[in-house]
């Protein structure tokens, strides 16, 4: 049964008991002809799109845990599409608009916060670069507006435009950005993806690949082999581990990534901010939480939770543009695990393995990347090409030369 | 995190830069057949475990020394540090 206003008011009106399970709790069948690997967002929403817009059917999501519970579950929940490269922007512009619809398409509230996101700037080169990022956003179809300090004061009047090392000189804005609650994201693909027949498996956990003469039959699980047609790896953040079982070794390395929240505030923060001079961004949740991260810790890990000089360090950049946060108290810290990968983009793409997809690699910026990630990956599944948006992020770039680095980093992934 | 430093004893791991698999240590050799095979594979594969891991720590704040560390991934214990430089002459490397 579908949810809506009316729906609420009528259950209000009876006790709440006609409320049931959003999904089923599937157990696994012998056979599917796809199995998709992580329940986490980009597998749910491959699994979705894969039924809905493809019109496949038989599809499993395995999940070790429980769905939502990894990265889907960890980040700080910011939506955008300002990058500059083409390999990137169509794909990041194309996740944006199906943010914009998603709601609607999956009949569930994600609180889907259009507040905009601001990248500030502090020097003239710094402005020069940010110019050609917007004018190679808006080639894009993307909005992109460059902000001077005045109007950065106005809207941000808390901010310390006057900063001795990092002056505020403008600011490069995109209004469509925003927040979306996480979770949400999780739970209505899954809803939605039930609905369509998929079988969502928690606590079901791959221990080995089923592999015959070059090419993917299944999987072997903790709870039995699972045959398959086609073997959709979505596991960011554990990807080595999970390929490794299948002979592969990635162009990735695990790292943690910290983020961290606030005590609630009464709402003073509209949009989200971003220092990266000072290695700090920043958004208020709808709960008052300010929500904020920085940089990797640097160094291969697969512990969830980082070390304290990167808190102190993204506490000083928080401090040093934003000096009323020194009044709030650090409620909570924590740590997710991200595929960084050699040129700091993502992959989608099959393997050399028959029947064996892969999609990984998306280093910090896989949130805002499910919608488009399951779209793209579910087209490459279904109908063995890769999505327009999403063919660039190929295996073979690397031994190619076509890199897609952002930043211009090279082949060191705590780099990018 | 703190590393035992062979030579300055317990240090800071933010004095370090951290600078991937001590694996790199092995570069392939230029004029192999398949030299360009191994490059790309040294350039931009790596193992990545989860567990015990070997790698480089670049002592920049400090005596600018490069370390092999073992390290488990999962918890952060360090177990060993060594020089990278001994490590290289135990494996034939002349520096």
């Amino acid at each position: 049964m579908g949810y809506s206003g009316l729906r609420v008011i009528k259950e209000a009106l009876t006790g709440h008991r006609g409320w049931g399970p959003a999904w089923r709790d599937a157990a696994p069948k012998a056979q599917y002809d796809y199995v998709i690997i992580g329940g986490g967002g980009h597998g749910l929403a491959t699994a979705y799109y894969l039924a809905k817009e493809f019109r496949q059917a038989r599809i499993a999501v395995l999940e070790k845990g429980w769905i939502g519970g990894g990265n889907v579950g960890r980040n700080t929940t910011i939506i955008r599409s300002n990058y500059l490269l083409d390999g990137n922007e169509p794909f990041y512009e194309f996740s944006l608009k199906l943010w914009e619809g998603l709601e609607q398409e999956l009949n569930y509230n994600a609180m889907v916060s259009q507040r905009g996101i601001l990248n500030l700037i502090h020097s003239d080169a710094q402005r020069d670069a940010f110019i050609r990022r917007g004018n190679a956003m808006m080639l894009n179809g993307a909005d992109a507006d460059l902000l001077s300090t005045e109007q950065i004061k106005a809207r941000y009047p808390f901010l310390n435009v006057d900063n001795a090392r990092f002056p505020i000189k403008g600011g490069l804005a995109q209004h469509r950005g925003g927040t979306v609650r996480h979770d949400a994201v999780a739970w209505g693909y899954a809803r939605a993806a039930d609905r369509h027949g998929v079988d969502i498996i928690q606590n079901c956990e791959v221990t080995g690949f089923r592999i015959e003469n070059g090419t993917c039959t299944g999987v072997e699980t903790s709870r039995g082999v699972i045959g398959a047609g086609k073997v959709a790896a979505c596991v960011a953040g554990s990807s080595s581990r999970l390929m490794e079982k299948a002979g592969m070794r990635l162009p990735i390395e695990s790292h943690v990534l910290q983020a961290f929240v606030s005590e609630g505030l009464k709402p003073l923060l509209p949009g989200v901010i971003t220092f990266g001079a000072g290695h700090f961004y920043c958004s208020q949740s709808d709960k008052g939480g300010l929500v904020f991260g920085g940089d990797i810790d640097g160094y291969n890990s697969y512990a969830q939770r980082g070390n304290l000089p990167v808190i102190e360090d993204v506490c000083e950049g928080g401090m040093a543009i934003f000096p009323m946060l020194g009044r709030a108290r650090l409620l909570r810290s924590w740590g997710g695990i991200m595929d960084m990968s050699m040129d700091g983009s993502p992959i989608i793409d099959r393997t050399h393995i028959g029947g064996l997809y892969f999609n990984g690699g998306w280093c910090y910026g896989g949130f805002k990347a499910t919608p488009a990630s399951g779209f793209a990956y579910a087209h490459l599944l279904a109908t063995d090409s890769p999505h327009k948006t999403a063919a660039a992020y190929r295996f073979d770039r690397f031994a190619r030369g076509r890199m897609i680095d952002e930043k211009g980093m090279g082949n060191q992934p705590n780099l990018h | 995190m703190l590393i035992d430093h062979p030579i300055l004893g317990p240090r800071d791991s933010s004095e370090f830069v951290y600078k991937g698999d001590a694996a790199l240590i092995r570069r392939p050799d230029w004029q192999a057949p398949d030299a360009l095979e191994q490059f790309i594979d040294y350039g931009y594969l790596r193992d990545n475990p989860a567990g015990l891991h070997r790698e480089l720590w670049f002592h920049e704040q400090g005596d600018r020394s490069w370390l092999v560390v073992t390290r488990d991934t999962t918890t952060h214990e360090i177990t060993s540090v060594e020089l990278a430089r001994d490590v290289a002459r135990k494996e034939g490397r002349s520096r």
